[in-house]
């Protein structure tokens, strides 16, 4: 197992697993074209900013109906990884490869004074069109789209609510029904746990991990601690130090593999199902 | 009171609390809070060296305005942190040449006083005419700039992961305050705008939810400070910019109470 | 020239002057340094109130700009932070509200007593006319704003470099924060006597902020914004003197127009010019403390605030 280069991980009937171990034949092809199957594709990523190389050469791929978690601790050039794959910062070499169709993005800090006069339902609306210019009118076609987004979130009851005075979970979930309101292909969530209690983050897992089946959704979020996401998560794309490892929690969350990505010597614990991962020397058993 | 040039200070003034309201509204919603203030100070300038050679105020504001509108923006966004000096200079500076091309003119006192705190009297005809065409060509631009106007003041993040360019709209923003700056401060003051941008749409923000609902409210608000100030200033020959000031304090402490009490 | 110097307007002038530019240079440093110009904008112009008030019941107007910018300091400190866009808010509005009753009070002593452009006075000031008798209250609150500064110079310093760090070390960072606002309120009534309220934020941050371009050590930078100051005003005077007969209107260009704009030249040239000497070296907790927090590593665009 290689890490960082290479796309890994890919269900054993796809055209490209021949390619593990390798720089893909796939490197001929036109940067531009996604397979069928896959609707987002990163290729050896890299980003230098403030003269510090924040990623080195970051691959993977997704494909429909696939949850992703974007594991890594702060400072491992997570969010940046997530702005190139949005389009928000170009790389300085490499390539994304999208789908055409749009990407739902939920931020992760989104300044919401809790003054504003902004209800769930108008934050909503603003995802069919938000960034269109010219006047709006009322339209019973909108507004249906998004009372069915509402009630796929589970925000019907808060959906007349300011935004400033929900809750964590309850501004995430409108916040995904915004993302989602548009139909995309794929959803991108920065940081979605980082502010949320314990529960409140299980719930917004398995309402991504549904939505995932009933839309045909593609999943790219982004976290630190890897566990909460286990019970769903398909694949990982493990950053560290700006380099990435990507495959399935079994294929990756391994002390060869994390020590050779982290250039350290590092070790994964088991404990009753949480994986914990520590720095340490090489412990020889005798 | 409602006759000859008081019927054009009611007709601009009215116009003026529909756009106050309008535009004040993404003000506090942005937190622009600094571009409501610096705007209509630098812009102090042009007021009087219209007046100098003889032009209403109204034309040098139109001038002037966009000009330091969008001289504020390029400043703050090239300084962050240390902006605050560089802009407080630059709206010194203003200020100062104002003074000076008062001081050139026989109205040194008076310019000095109807500019910065309101005046009633003196909207000519020409002058509601162009407040008008400016009245209307704010509404436009607000209307086709509604929705991502609403979207970069939540997230510029999200606005831009959609196609928007925040640093567009901020521009086209900065250039509306200018507009309104234009409209009111020859009848409210270049001190006196602020209030009347900023306290009833804080008020309304308090008191109902959805955009739309607040921006009515906004614009009621302003329009009852308004024509309350026209009102008692000719009553009592005091400066409107008393009535507006007070008002602007009062609608904001409504809001504030208002706000507690939900809590 | 010789008249110059003996005309007693322009001796008092150049005194005034140049004690507040002395005093703003010492304690703009601070100000620029904590980041509190928009305090020192706003107490300016809530001084506006204390102005026309004092000349309403014929007072020095020194007393009116020192009473309304202690009490107002002393009150934003106490009131405290609260999110920075609603103080921002809540400070303007109260902004206007003073400024809308200093209308008030400027109209109704412009119909009452005989002093004219008592508007133009208070808010650009007239140097020129300033009363010689008011001197040594003048020294004396200036003396006494330097004599504070140097008293809690150290602790002012760390406190405003790292409040946290001050606070290890037994700072007691929300008393100094209260000291000195309270001396730049002092310092801003100073200013305004000079060049005028609606001014006077110039005079107090514009040659600190060009000397801390130029100097990294703050006793040093602080030595050089006297300096500046006081080279600002002393050639501002002399410039309005000797704009007695220029066009267009041949009375004289206003004082606080020339300081002003000196002022800015100084700034412009240093910031253009000057070696970036003061921002490096020294963690900037208040220049941090202002930038937003970013959850992202660019620039991207920045919010007008």
């Amino acid at each position: 197992m290689t890490v960082s280069g290479d796309r890994l991980g890919m269900p054993d009937d796809h055209p490209k697993a021949a390619s593990v171990g390798g720089r893909a034949p796939d490197a001929a092809r036109p940067a531009l074209t996604l397979t069928d199957a896959e609707v987002l594709g990163v290729d050896d990523i890299v980003v230098s900013l403030g003269g510090r190389r924040v990623l080195d050469g970051v691959s993977f791929a997704l494909c429909p109906q696939e949850f992703v978690g974007l594991i890594g601790a702060n400072g491992s050039g997570k969010t940046t990884l997530m702005r190139v794959v949005l389009g928000l910062l170009k790389p300085d070499s490499g390539s994304v490869r999208r789908a055409d169709r749009r990407v739902g993005y939920v931020p992760q800090k989104v300044a919401i004074d809790p003054d504003i006069p902004l209800r769930a339902r108008d934050l909503v609306a603003l995802g069919v069109d938000g960034e269109r210019f010219g006047l709006r009118l009322p339209s019973r076609a909108r507004r249906a789209r998004v009372d069915e987004m509402l009630e796929a979130v589970d925000a019907t009851a808060f959906a007349d609510g300011r935004i400033g005075e929900l809750s964590g979970g309850e501004q995430q979930r409108v916040l995904i029904a915004h993302a989602l309101v548009g139909d995309p292909a794929l959803l991108v969530l920065d940081e979605p746990l980082a502010n949320l209690d314990i529960r409140s983050g299980h719930e917004i897992v398995e309402l991504l991990a549904r939505l995932k089946v009933e839309r045909n959704l593609a999943v790219l979020l982004s976290a630190h601690d890897m566990n909460a996401l286990l019970p769903h998560m398909d694949r990982i794309v493990y950053l560290a130090d700006g380099r990435a490892a990507a495959g399935t929690v079994g294929e990756v969350v391994r002390s060869d593999v994390l020590s050779e990505l982290y250039r350290y010597p590092v070790r994964v614990l088991d404990v009753d199902g949480t994986l914990v991962v520590i720095g340490g020397h090489e412990v020889s058993v005798r | 009171m409602f006759s000859g040039f008081m019927a054009n200070a009611w007709t601009a003034g009215t116009l003026v609390a529909i756009v106050a309201g309008v535009v004040g509204l993404f003000v506090v919603l942005r937190g622009s809070t600094f571009a409501a203030h610096a705007v209509p100070l630098s812009s102090f300038a042009g007021a009087a060296g219209a007046n100098l050679i003889g032009a209403a105020p109204i034309a040098g504001l139109a001038l002037f305005a966009p000009l330091s509108a969008l001289g504020i923006g390029w400043l703050d966004r090239r300084r962050r942190g240390r902006g605050d000096v560089a802009t407080a200079l630059v709206v010194a500076t203003m200020l100062g040449l104002g003074a000076l091309f008062l001081s050139w003119s026989t109205e040194y006192e008076s310019g000095i006083f109807g500019l910065l705190f309101g005046q009633i009297f003196g909207v000519s005809s020409g002058q509601v005419w162009l407040t008008a065409a400016l009245a209307a060509g704010t509404a436009v631009s607000v209307g086709a700039l509604y929705r991502p106007l609403l979207l970069t003041s939540i997230s510029e993040d999200l606005a831009s992961s959609r196609g928007t360019r925040p640093g567009r709209v901020d521009t086209a923003f900065l250039v509306l305050v200018a507009v309104v700056t234009t409209m009111a401060v020859p009848i409210v003051g270049a001190f006196l705008m602020f209030s009347l941008m900023v306290g009833p749409p804080a008020a309304a923000r308090a008191f109902t939810r959805a955009p739309a609902s607040a921006m009515a409210l906004a614009v009621a608000l302003a329009a009852v400070t308004v024509w309350a100030g026209l009102a008692l200033a000719y009553a009592t020959d005091w400066p409107i910019g008393f009535f507006v000031g007070g008002l602007g304090a009062l609608w904001y402490l409504a809001a504030r109470l208002r706000i507690a009490l939900r809590r | 020239m010789s008249g110059f110097f003996a005309s007693d307007p322009v001796r008092t002038a150049l005194v005034a002057g140049g004690l507040t530019a002395v005093v703003s240079g010492v304690v703009g440093v601070f100000v620029v340094l904590r980041g509190q110009s928009f305090a020192g904008h706003a107490l300016g112009d809530m001084g506006t109130l204390g102005g026309s008030a004092a000349y309403l019941a014929n007072v020095s107007p020194l007393w009116g700009y020192v009473g309304v910018g202690a009490v107002v300091a002393a009150a934003m400190e106490l009131f405290g932070v609260q999110r920075r866009r609603e103080r921002d808010v809540a400070t303007g509005i109260v902004l206007g509200a003073t400024l809308g009753l200093s209308a008030l009070l400027l109209y109704l002593d412009s119909t009452s007593s005989s002093t004219t452009g008592v508007a133009a006075s208070v808010l650009f000031g007239s140097l020129f006319a300033f009363a010689p008798s008011a001197l040594p209250e003048t020294t004396a609150l200036a003396a006494a704003a330097l004599v504070v500064v140097a008293a809690v110079f150290r602790p002012l310093l760390l406190s405003s470099i790292h409040p946290e760090l001050a606070s290890v070390r037994d700072v007691p960072v929300r008393g100094v924060a209260t000291v000195f606002i309270v001396v730049m309120g002092v310092t801003v009534s100073l200013a305004s006597t000079v060049v005028g309220t609606v001014l006077s934020p110039a005079l107090l941050v514009g040659p600190s902020a060009a000397a801390l371009r130029l100097s990294r050590r703050p006793g040093a930078a602080m030595a050089l914004a006297a300096v500046l100051g006081i080279a600002a005003t002393w050639l501002g005077v002399t410039l309005a003197y000797a704009s007695h007969d220029w066009p267009p209107a041949h009375q004289g260009w206003p004082i606080s127009f020339f300081v002003v704009a000196i002022v800015f030249v100084i700034y412009a040239v240093t910031e253009s010019v000057g070696p970036r000497a003061a921002g490096r070296g020294r963690p900037d907790a208040t220049v941090e403390a202002q930038t937003p927090l970013a959850g992202t590593p660019t620039a991207g665009t920045a919010q007008v605030r």
